[in-house]
């Protein structure tokens, strides 16, 4: 694998001329926040919250979809990219009806974590409060549209993990939303094998199981590095094939 | 020397912030020495008084009589503290704003009651419910945000206790946690 060398926040490294800046960045220790990117999915750069400044270029890059060239200095979390980050946390917030209180992930959510880990008071823009939909005709799990940050997990898990594609996201703008199947209940959709994967890996309480009360639901997506490293390495493989 | 004047209210809440900080325990008794407590539900004062250092305001905004007083705390006290997830966020005390006035009225006092089915309407001496909950910030300046539904007893008394030391509270990141 050829080598690159880059400059991260002011320290010099040497990495592989393949890998992006977040997988880079998280080698040596260094903390991007990011909420879409998942390991074991295709990375998407949607959230946006993992975004760097790159010395030389005018756009910010997202650090999960972006590979170095040769000498880039890269700044991972100046003053601009802070306030950057809790704009996009506080429009994550006002644009749904996450109220946190009464949630089945409360304490448990990568949303919460991120309010708190971008240092959010309060959330400066009008609260929206949209009149989204719930969907519990699914007999093990349900969803609900009013705390989905459209992070496209559940999208990209039931896709390239599960090979399914019971989800899509349908509408544009703030009228965007989750759909399973053809755009019919979710409990109706005949491709869902009901594996429960977009809900272990749903970053809010929008996936949850049906049956769990507030503050009740831990997620825990860990189980697919297990099942990606499986299948990278062929372990599933019957003898023979 | 004088103490500090402090002041707590109660919007559309549950009065569960207010719960928290009698969680504060032992601590009343050192906070009772240190201040004078000159408006709260816990206090039998009518009127909001004016030359007020801080005020603690748990609960969203969502009536007339609520929006009336967070006015009138702002204009009076010097520090307005978001007391909580509602007064912070609106919190549960929004998750009627995706339904319009008439139908939470509706639905309140005739569809959900078993006698007398009738929307109140002597508004010349109860509140009018806003179209919204809005979070405390939405209708008037607001110097410090506790979270939490409710803040902890111990966020409370750091918060307080910086105040009274005259610093401005930093709070840690674990306490800028909603929910």
């Amino acid at each position: 694998m050829p080598n690159i060398t880059l400059t991260l926040d002011g320290e010099q490294y040497s990495a592989d001329a393949n890998d992006t800046i977040l997988t880079i960045a998280r080698e040596h220790g260094v903390n991007i926040p990011t909420l879409c990117h998942l390991d074991g999915l295709s990375p998407i750069g949607a959230c946006r919250l993992c975004l760097v400044e790159i010395e030389g270029s005018p756009k910010l890059q997202p650090a999960c979809t972006t590979v170095p060239a040769e000498g880039m200095v890269i700044h991972t979390n100046t003053e601009k990219l802070q306030r950057y980050r809790r704009m996009i946390v506080e429009m994550m917030i006002s644009e749904g009806n996450h109220h946190c209180a009464v949630c089945v992930v409360n304490s448990s959510c990568e949303l919460q974590d991120l309010a708190s880990e971008v240092g959010l008071t309060h959330v400066r823009f009008p609260y929206l409060f949209p009149g989204k939909s719930l969907d519990a005709s699914h007999k093990s799990y349900a969803i609900d549209r009013n705390r989905c940050v459209l992070c496209n997990r559940c999208v990209r898990v039931c896709h390239e993990v599960e090979g399914a594609h019971v989800w899509d996201i349908a509408g544009r703008g703030l009228g965007c939303t989750i759909i399973s199947g053809m755009n019919q209940p979710w409990g109706e959709s005949e491709a869902c094998t009901s594996c429960g994967k977009c809900v272990r890996v749903c970053p809010t309480g929008a996936l949850i199981e049906r049956g769990v009360g507030v503050s009740e639901m831990h997620k825990g997506e860990d189980f697919l590095k297990y099942i990606v490293t499986a299948r990278n390495k062929k372990e599933w493989v019957a003898k023979g094939e | 020397m004088t103490k500090p004047r402090v002041a707590t209210a109660w919007l559309s809440g549950c009065s569960g912030c207010h719960m928290s900080f009698l969680d504060i325990d032992e601590g009343l008794f050192e906070l009772a020495d240190k201040i004078d407590l000159v408006y709260s539900p816990i206090a039998d004062v009518k009127d909001f008084p004016q030359n007020v250092d801080v005020t603690l305001v748990e609960g969203a905004v969502t009536n007339s009589e609520n929006e009336e007083l967070a006015h009138t705390i702002r204009k009076n006290s010097r520090i307005v503290i978001a007391f909580g997830d509602c007064a912070s966020t609106g919190n549960v005390s929004a998750m009627r704003n995706r339904f319009t006035v008439d139908e939470i009225e509706r639905r309140a006092y005739i569809e959900l009651t078993d006698r007398n089915p009738k929307v109140p309407n002597a508004y010349e001496i109860i509140a009018t419910l806003m179209k919204k909950a809005l979070p405390l910030h939405e209708v008037i300046p607001v110097d410090l945000f506790l979270h939490g539904c409710p803040p902890s007893a111990e966020e409370i008394w750091l918060a307080v206790t910086e105040l009274l030391a005259g610093r401005t509270p930093v709070l840690p990141s674990a306490y800028l946690r909603f929910g």
